[in-house]
C-alpha cells in the first residue's frame, strides 16, 4: 500500500466514503466488470439511444422559446418574406427560434435530424435483432418493448412534426384527423374530442405539446430503462465464434473498455448530428408558410417514418360503402388503420409465432447467422420490401416529377407490385440463404477454394483447397440442424380419435415450411476428413521432389494417369521433354 | 469611257459586276434591316409584320392549330389567345411542339425575337387577347414580398409546391419548376394560363398582385438558404434519402471503426 499513488488514494477514499453511506461498492464491483461481446452491429441500438439523448437535450432548449398557442399574431421578426403575415403564435415562435434566437436554428435542425436518426436507428437495430434471431427465448419481452418503443418513436416524431403549425405540419394533422374520422361510428366523435371541435380549432396544438414534450418522452425513457436493464440481466447475445457457446459471453469488460468505447461513440454520434444540423436544412418551415386550412402545397409529405402510411393511403383504390346510414371509408380504414395494425401486431408477436411453429423452447444466447434461418430471413426481407414499396407510394409525386413519369402509372405499378414483388423477394432470399448454406457445407467437406490452380506433373490441373481457419470453422459449425415437428396421428394406437388433429396438422405443415429444404450439416467425422483432405491439397503446392509421399498424393488426385517411367518431379519432366526433342 | 469600253468584253467583267451588285444590295438591305426593328416595335401589328407572322405561322404552327388558327384535333384554336400567349409559348420553346406528349416541355427557342413578335402580331390581329406585358407592368421593385408569398401559397403552391420546385399532376402532366422562370414568363403564364394552368386574369389578380407574386418567386430563386444545404427543397422525401444514405453511412462507418479498433 505504500506505493499507492495520490490519485488512487483519493479515489479509494471517495469510494469508501460513498460505500459506507449507500453500499455501492458491492454493486459496482459486480457490475463494472461485466463482459459484453463485440460487434459493430451491436452498436446500432446505441445510435438510437444517443440520438434520443440529443433529442432530449435539444428539445429542452426548444421548450424555452416555443409557445404552443394558436393565438393569432402578426409576424414582425427578422424573416422579411413573412413580415406582416398573420399566423399562430406557435408558428411565429418557431420562426423566432429559427431566425431571432442565437443558435436556435442549429438546435432546431439538430432536434429534427436526431429525431429522424432516432427512429431510423431503432429500425436498423430491429433488423439486426430480427435477422440474427436475437428475439428468441428468453428475449421475447424485450423484443416487444422494442416494438412499442418504435411505435412511440413514430408518435413522438409525428407530434413534433405537427407542432410548428406551418403549412406542412397542418396538412399532416388534417390527414391524421381524416384517418381518425374513418374509424367506424366513433371516428367523428373521437376527432371532435381530441381537437375540441372543428379542425383545426385552437386547442389541439397545446394539447399535442404536452403529449410531445412530456407524455411520450416519459414513456420512452421508462421503457428504454427497462429495455437496457433486461439486456443487462439477460446478458447480450453474441455471434458464434471460437470459444463462444450458448452459456458464456466472450468480450470485454464494461470498465474500462466499453465505458471508453460507448462514451466515445456517444460523442461521434453527437458530432455527426451537430454537423448535419449545422450544414443541412431540415424542415424549412419558413418556406412552407403559416397553416391555413384552405391551403396545401404540392409535394406535401410526412417525415420518412410515416411515409409508408402515406404511401398506403395514396395507393389504395377508392372504396366506400354505406351500411345502415353509416359511411365506412375502406379507402382510409384499410391502409391507415388495418394495415399498420396488422404490421405492428405481426412484428410484436413474431417471436411467439416462430416459437410455436418451430416448437423451439430452448434458450438462445448464440445468434443465428441469417442464412441458417432461411425462412425467417426471407420473411424479414419480404416485410422490408413491402414497406419500401409503400415508401415509394408516399413519394410518388416527387418521383413522378424527378423522373418524368406519370403519377397514375406509379400508383398502378405499386398496386400490382405490393402483392407480386414481396413473394418473389421471399423465394429469392430463401434460395440465396440455402445456396450460402450449401457453400458452407462445401467448405466443411473440402476446405475453401484458394483460387490457386496447380498443375500436377502428369498434366492434371487442380484448384488448391485450404483448410478453414479456426474462426471460420467455429462460425460455420455453429449451425444446428432443426427438424420439423412430426405429423400428427389421426388416431392413437388404441384407436382414440385425435381431437387436435387439424390444429396439429397445420402446425406440422408450417413447421415443415419453416425448416424445409435445410442443407444438412455434415457430421464431425466428415468435416475432419474434408479438412484433412484440404490440408493435403495445400501441401501439394510444395515442390514435389521435397515430398516423400508424392506417389500417395498423386493417387489421391487422379494419379491413375501416372505410369512407371513418368516424371516424378517438375525438373525431371522438363529434362524428359528436352531429351525427347 | 474608252477605258471601260476597251474592257467591256473582258472575262472579269461579269464577276466584277456581280460583286458590285451584291455589295450594293447587301449593304443597302443591312442598312434598312438594322433600322427596321425600331420601326416594327413602334408599329405593332403593321400589315407587313402581320403578313410575315402569318407566313411563319403557316410554316411552323398551322399543321396542328389549323390554317386559319381555328384549331384542329391535335391543337387548340389560337383565336383570342393574344400576343402574350404566343410570346410565352414560343419564347420558352414550348411551341412548336417537338413531339406529342402529356405536356409541352420547355426547350431551346429556335425563333428570333422578331419572328416571335411577328407571330404574336398575327395572332393578336385575329381577335383581341392579352397583350405582352410592358416593362412597367413587369417592374416588381416596389412589390410587397410577404403579400406575394401569401398569394403564392393560396394560388400557386398547390401545383408548383411551396418552394416553387414544381409538382406532379395527373397522367404525366406537371407544374414546372419555377427556379429559372423570368418575370415576363411568370406574368404571361398567369395572364394566359398555358397548358394545364388556370388563367389568373387582371380581375382575379390585378397587376399589383402579379408583381407581388413575381417578387416572391424571385425571392425563392435568389435568397440564400439559412439552414445550409437545401436538398432541393423537395421536403421530407429528400431529407429521408439524405438520412438513409449520407447520415447512416457515416454512423455505421463510425460503428464499424470503433468495433474494429479493439481486435
Amino acid at each position: 500500500m505504500t506505493t499507492t499513488s495520490p490519485v488512487e488514494k483519493a479515489g479509494g477514499a471517495t469510494a469508501t466514503y460513498v460505500d459506507q453511506r449507500i453500499g455501492s461498492n458491492k454493486f459496482l464491483s459486480r457490475n463494472l466488470g461485466k463482459v459484453f461481446p463485440e460487434h459493430w452491429s451491436f452498436m446500432l441500438g446505441e445510435i438510437a439511444l444517443y440520438s434520443f439523448i440529443v433529442v432530449l437535450l435539444t428539445g429542452v432548449f426548444l421548450t424555452l422559446w416555443f409557445k404552443p398557442s394558436m393565438v393569432e399574431v402578426i409576424y414582425d421578426g427578422s424573416y422579411v418574406p413573412l413580415q406582416g403575415v398573420k399566423m399562430s403564435e406557435a408558428y411565429a415562435s418557431s420562426l423566432d427560434i429559427s431566425f431571432d434566437i442565437r443558435g436556435g436554428l442549429l438546435l432546431r435542425q439538430m432536434h429534427h435530424w436526431s429525431a429522424l436518426i432516432f427512429i431510423a436507428a431503432m429500425a436498423v437495430h430491429m433488423f439486426r435483432v430480427f435477422f440474427t434471431g436475437a428475439f428468441r427465448k428468453p428475449r421475447e419481452f424485450n423484443w416487444i418493448i422494442g416494438i412499442v418503443l418504435t411505435t412511440l418513436g413514430l408518435l413522438a416524431g409525428f407530434s413534433g412534426y405537427s407542432l410548428p403549425d406551418d403549412l406542412l405540419s397542418g396538412t399532416g394533422l388534417q390527414i391524421a384527423r381524416g384517418i381518425m374520422q374513418a374509424a367506424p361510428i366513433v371516428g367523428t366523435w373521437a376527432a371532435f374530442l381530441l381537437f375540441d371541435g372543428e379542425f383545426p380549432g385552437t386547442e389541439f396544438i397545446s394539447r399535442l405539446y404536452g403529449v410531445h414534450i412530456l407524455l411520450i418522452p416519459g414513456i420512452i425513457l421508462a421503457l428504454v430503462t427497462v429495455h437496457l436493464m433486461l439486456v443487462w440481466t439477460q446478458k447480450h447475445t453474441q455471434f458464434p465464434g471460437p470459444g463462444r457457446t450458448n452459456d458464456n459471453v466472450v468480450g470485454y469488460p464494461l470498465l474500462p473498455i466499453y465505458m471508453a468505447k460507448a462514451g466515445g461513440f456517444f460523442f461521434v454520434v453527437f458530432g455527426i448530428i451537430a454537423l448535419v444540423g449545422g450544414l443541412v436544412t431540415v424542415n424549412p418551415i419558413w418556406i412552407f408558410g403559416p397553416y391555413t386550412p384552405d391551403q396545401v402545397s404540392a409535394g406535401s409529405q410526412p417525415d420518412w417514418y410515416i411515409g409508408f402510411l402515406d404511401g398506403a393511403l395514396r395507393v389504395m383504390p377508392n372504396i366506400e360503402s354505406v351500411i345502415f346510414g353509416w359511411t365506412i371509408s375502406w379507402n382510409i380504414m384499410i391502409p391507415a388503420m388495418i394495415l399498420p395494425g396488422i404490421l405492428f401486431t405481426a412484428a410484436g408477436l413474431y417471436p411467439f409465432i416462430e416459437a410455436w411453429v418451430t416448437g423451439d423452447k430452448r434458450e438462445h444466447n448464440l445468434l443465428d447467422r441469417p442464412r441458417n434461418a432461411p425462412t425467417r430471413t426471407a420473411f424479414g426481407m419480404m416485410a422490408i420490401v413491402f414497406y419500401a414499396l409503400l415508401w415509394v407510394g408516399g413519394a410518388n409525386d416527387i418521383i413522378a416529377v424527378a423522373f418524368d413519369l406519370s403519377i397514375n402509372s406509379i400508383i398502378w405499378f405499386l398496386r400490382v407490385a405490393l402483392f407480386v414483388v414481396p413473394p418473389i423477394v421471399f423465394v429469392v432470399t430463401r434460395r440465396t440463404c440455402l445456396s450460402l448454406q450449401r457453400r458452407d457445407r462445401e467448405k466443411l467437406l473440402h476446405g475453401y477454394e484458394s483460387g490457386r490452380i496447380l498443375r500436377l506433373p502428369h498434366g492434371e490441373f487442380i484448384e488448391v483447397h485450404q483448410p478453414l481457419s479456426v474462426k471460420d470453422m467455429a462460425v460455420i459449425t455453429s449451425k444446428t440442424d432443426h427438424v420439423a415437428l412430426p405429423a400428427p396421428e389421426k388416431a392413437d394406437a388404441d384407436g382414440v380419435r385425435n381431437k387436435h388433429y387439424r390444429w396439429q396438422m397445420m402446425r406440422h405443415r408450417l413447421s415443415s415450411f419453416f425448416y424445409g429444404q435445410n442443407i444438412p450439416q455434415p457430421s464431425m467425422a466428415e468435416i475432419e476428413a474434408g479438412q484433412h483432405h484440404a490440408a493435403h491439397d495445400a501441401e501439394l503446392e510444395a515442390p514435389l521432389h521435397d515430398y516423400e509421399d508424392a506417389d500417395e498424393l498423386r493417387r489421391a488426385h487422379g494419379g491413375v494417369l501416372h505410369h512407371p517411367g513418368m516424371a516424378e518431379t517438375n525438373t525431371e519432366q522438363i529434362e524428359q521433354d528436352r531429351s525427347q526433342h | 469611257m474608252k477605258f471601260l469600253a476597251a474592257r467591256r468584253r473582258s472575262p472579269f467583267v461579269a464577276s466584277a459586276l456581280l460583286i458590285g451588285a451584291l455589295v450594293v444590295v447587301g449593304g443597302g438591305y443591312a442598312a434598312v434591316a438594322s433600322v427596321q426593328p425600331a420601326e416594327a416595335a413602334m408599329a405593332v401589328g403593321s400589315e407587313t409584320q402581320v403578313e410575315s407572322g402569318r407566313q411563319l405561322y403557316l410554316e411552323g404552327c398551322s399543321s396542328c392549330h389549323g390554317l386559319e388558327a381555328q384549331g384542329t384535333q391535335s391543337g387548340p384554336t389560337l383565336i383570342g389567345v393574344g400576343a402574350a400567349a404566343v410570346n410565352f409559348q414560343v419564347g420558352s420553346g414550348r411551341m412548336p411542339l417537338a413531339a406529342p406528349g402529356a405536356q409541352a416541355p420547355s426547350k431551346e427557342n429556335v425563333y428570333s425575337d422578331e419572328d416571335i413578335a411577328a407571330m404574336a402580331a398575327y395572332i393578336a390581329s385575329l381577335a383581341p387577347g392579352p397583350a405582352i406585358p410592358t416593362a412597367e407592368q413587369l417592374d416588381y421593385a416596389d412589390a410587397d414580398v410577404a403579400y406575394g408569398g401569401e398569394l403564392f401559397r393560396i394560388n400557386c403552391a398547390q401545383c408548383h409546391q411551396a418552394a416553387g420546385q414544381g409538382g406532379a399532376l395527373t397522367q404525366g402532366k406537371y407544374a414546372p419548376n419555377l427556379m429559372q422562370a423570368e418575370p415576363i414568363e411568370i406574368y404571361e403564364a398567369m395572364l394566359t394560363g398555358p397548358q394545364n394552368m388556370p388563367v389568373f386574369s387582371d380581375a382575379q389578380l390585378p397587376t399589383k398582385d402579379k408583381q407581388a407574386i413575381i417578387a416572391y418567386v424571385r425571392e425563392l430563386q435568389d435568397s440564400a438558404s439559412p439552414g445550409g444545404l437545401t436538398l432541393g427543397r423537395f421536403g421530407p422525401v429528400t431529407e429521408g434519402v439524405f438520412l438513409a444514405t449520407a447520415i447512416f453511412a457515416a454512423l455505421i462507418a463510425a460503428a464499424v471503426w470503433i468495433g474494429i479498433k479493439s481486435r
